[in-house]
């Protein structure tokens, strides 16, 4: 039975994608047509020319076609390593820089908002003390930060680091107190009259109880990095996917955007997945 | 220590020694493809011919001890680096390894087709152009030292120098880039509203509010009786952004750059309103500069980038050369634009939006001198416009800011023969500015925004 129903989505999600390829061939394919050169004065031939309009030659401008973006995807694909020089790289080498920030601009937060959120959970003051300044830094948009950064680090890809740093550290920050706050009382009581050291009920009682919480804010957080790190890249440029979103937009190439997009789908998915195999990990049953 | 191409490699038993390319011209057979430039190799290389006049004894010789114990032995003997230092005769270079960084226009033509070229190279100096995202980043990176040298708009330096807009950081230009080049481009809602005065409530687009742009537009609607503060709406917008905005209607025209402009009428959604030649014929408009203390520091360094760049710039002025250097800088890595906008923005050849083609072949030109006239008339606009307040010491910024004397001198060494004065006057928009009189000039205009 579950099987049957996996297979038969499967074939409706093959079926939604024939169609939305049909739909957009058909609403792309009248712009193909390039004017006719008959009865042009030569000067008009000329303009035309100006124009991207030669004969023979469809304009690439405008909105692509299936087929196109197939070409381009390909085009990518098959040589993602490629380097002209610090402008132009390929598309892998562009998603290195970028998964390296973001696994830079994570793991630096991980460092801070773990620890920190467990002291924050055991302690109701601490709690209390700490949550206006949470309340008021979390609401802040990752790339508002950004002019401060390059003004005070002084230098732009740490400034697109401590961006990513910032915005990925709430989640966590809040998930990890909640976990540790809310451990089951009885648990700790019976950690306290088996009189285990605090050192070792925080890594054996309280983590583990705590676990699917934390992993719940990096699964978050790791979601969020990724949509900024994009953004934060098209603002400072350089290097990274998000600058090849912005140096296609420069020459208007929709296509060459659309694939960017589609590479970034496709990475944010996986990243997704990764997060959601290790949550299941450390998720257990009461 | 690097080392020749294989071709001409002292050290190398198995093949002749070759001091002159094979294409019969008086250079190494390594720089006949441009590869490298390096005085060090060469000169070990001219020392070894030296030593073995007859190559078969050199090569005897090679096969006998090893290259790498003659390369030691040679070495231990002589003075080589006294002798490399004396054969540099224009000083060493501090630093090598540079940054350089541009806004992907045409203004930056001179700068950027450098490094494809070699220009560079042939200065000693290992350049990276990097592309950036916007004026304010150009800014920021100059002033936490990222870029060692850059892409500005001329009154950017002049900006920086006095704390307008930023920490007064002195910056210094070296040469201006490009002298006209921009265009008033309109969407094409608008072919029936060529009158200025038709304009109120326009929204448009500069690339940053210390531009030319900025200023030439201000003055344009300003000579029309509209108030750009307040009659029409002037927004900051990146230079590669002006087309996206325009084509949305975000903005009903912008003053920018080409071949942003250029790029409207390819894309069939603007026309060339007016160029700015037409408002100031050979007004200035992007500079190559750096900070008053890098080239403290590196004087060597910075004396050759103003050679490269010069090298380019008098390359660029030509008009036979303008079709090659569309080519040249259309690229992903360097303009990333069709290559026929480059060319009718470059060539002066080009469909103006509007059904026509037109050729004014000084559309665009490169004329490197940073006339001190030039950064008097941009401090008057920031005076009329509020962006500097109080008395303005006029003479005294532009003769530290715009490097006149350096770039005179500079064009000499190169071979060039630079005009004579600091201080000619022009006229804008058919009144003539006195460079002498700056305050009575800023006084005279009715509109301003002078507390």
């Amino acid at each position: 039975m579950h099987k049957v129903l996996n297979l038969k989505a499967a074939l409706l999600s093959l079926l939604l994608f024939a169609v939305f390829l049909a739909v957009w061939q058909v609403a792309t394919m009248s712009s193909g047509v390039s004017a006719s050169q008959a009865g042009l004065s030569a000067e008009q031939i000329e303009y035309q020319k100006m124009l991207g309009k030669d004969p023979g030659q469809v304009k690439s401008a405008g909105f692509p076609t299936p087929a196109e973006m197939g070409a381009t995807a390909w085009k990518h694909l098959s040589n993602p390593f490629y380097d002209n020089g610090p402008n132009d790289k390929g598309i892998a080498i562009q998603l290195a820089w970028s998964l390296g920030r973001v696994g830079l601009g994570f793991l630096l937060a991980c460092l801070v908002a773990v620890p920190l959120g467990f002291v924050i959970g055991m302690s109701p003051l601490l709690q209390k003390a700490f949550d206006p300044f949470i309340q008021v830094l979390k609401p802040i948009s990752p790339l508002a930060w950004m002019p401060l950064a390059l003004y005070t680090i002084k230098d732009s890809s740490v400034s697109g680091i401590f961006v990513i740093f910032i915005c990925s550290v709430w989640p966590m920050l809040l998930n990890t107190a909640f976990g540790v706050a809310s451990v089951k009382r009885e648990w700790l009581n019976v950690a306290s009259t088996l009189e285990v050291k605090p050192l070792r009920r925080a890594f054996r009682v309280i983590l583990p109880a705590a676990a699917p919480t934390i992993l719940t804010g990096m699964r978050i957080s790791m979601g969020i990095a990724w949509l900024v790190i994009v953004a934060a890249e098209m603002l400072v440029g350089g290097t990274g996917i998000g600058y090849f979103v912005w140096n296609e937009w420069n020459n208007l190439s929709l296509t060459n955007v659309i694939f960017a997009i589609l590479v970034i789908g496709v990475v944010g998915m996986l990243l997704d997945l990764a997060f959601a195999g290790l949550q299941k990990k450390v998720t257990y049953v009461e | 220590m690097s080392r020749l191409p294989e071709a001409c490699d002292p050290y190398d038993a198995d093949r002749p020694l070759v001091m002159r390319c094979a294409c019969g011209r008086d250079h190494a057979p390594g720089e006949h493809v441009g590869a490298i430039e390096d005085s060090n190799a060469k000169l070990e290389a001219s020392l070894m011919k030296a030593l073995f006049p007859v190559d078969s004894v050199r090569r005897n010789f090679l096969r006998a001890v090893g290259a790498n114990t003659a390369r030691a032995a040679i070495l231990s003997v002589l003075p080589l680096g006294a002798l490399q230092a004396m054969a540099q005769e224009k000083g060493p270079i501090e630093k090598k390894d540079l940054k350089i960084g541009f806004i992907p226009i045409t203004c930056a033509t001179p700068l950027i087709m450098a490094h494809p070229l070699g220009f560079y190279q042939k200065q000693g100096l290992n350049v990276e152009v990097v592309k950036t995202a916007g004026w304010a980043l150009i800014r920021d990176k100059m002033l936490n030292k990222e870029y060692d040298a850059t892409h500005f708009l001329s009154p950017m330096p002049l900006a920086i120098s006095m704390g307008a807009g930023s920490n007064a950081v002195p910056m210094n230009v070296a040469t201006i880039q490009n002298t006209n080049g921009q265009a008033i481009t309109l969407a094409n809602k608008h072919k029936d509203k060529r009158d200025p005065k038709m304009w109120k409530g326009f929204k448009f687009a500069v690339p940053f509010e210390y531009s030319m742009h900025n200023f030439l537009l201000r003055y344009y609607v300003a000579e029309s009786g509209l108030n750009p503060d307040t009659d029409i709406q002037i927004r900051v917008v990146p230079p590669p952004e002006m087309v996206a905005n325009l084509r949305a209607g975000n903005i009903d025209g912008y003053l920018g750059p080409d071949p942003f402009n250029q790029r409207a009428v390819f894309e069939e959604i603007g026309f060339l309103h007016l160029l700015t030649k037409d408002l100031w014929a050979g007004h200035p408009c992007c500079a190559f500069g750096t900070s008053t203390e890098f080239i403290q520091k590196n004087p060597n360094t910075f004396a050759a980038m103003y050679r490269a760049v010069l090298t380019a710039s008098a390359m660029a002025r030509d008009p036979k050369n303008r079709e090659l250097i569309a080519k040249v800088i259309a690229p992903a890595q360097y303009l990333n634009q069709p290559e026929t906008v480059l060319t009718q923005v470059l060539t002066g050849r080009f469909a103006d939006g509007l059904g026509n083609i037109k050729t004014v072949p000084d559309r665009a030109d490169f004329d490197p001198i940073p006339w001190q006239s030039m950064a008097v008339w941009m401090l008057t606009q920031m005076k009329r416009w509020g962006y500097v307040k109080g008395e303005v010491d006029y003479k005294q910024i532009a003769e530290k800011v715009f490097l006149l004397t350096d770039a005179k001198k500079h064009m000499k060494e190169l071979g060039q023969t630079p005009p004579e004065g600091a201080y000619p006057k022009f006229t804008v928009m058919g009144k003539v500015f006195d460079p002498a009189k700056p305050d009575d000039y800023v006084k005279s205009f009715a509109i301003n925004k002078m507390a």
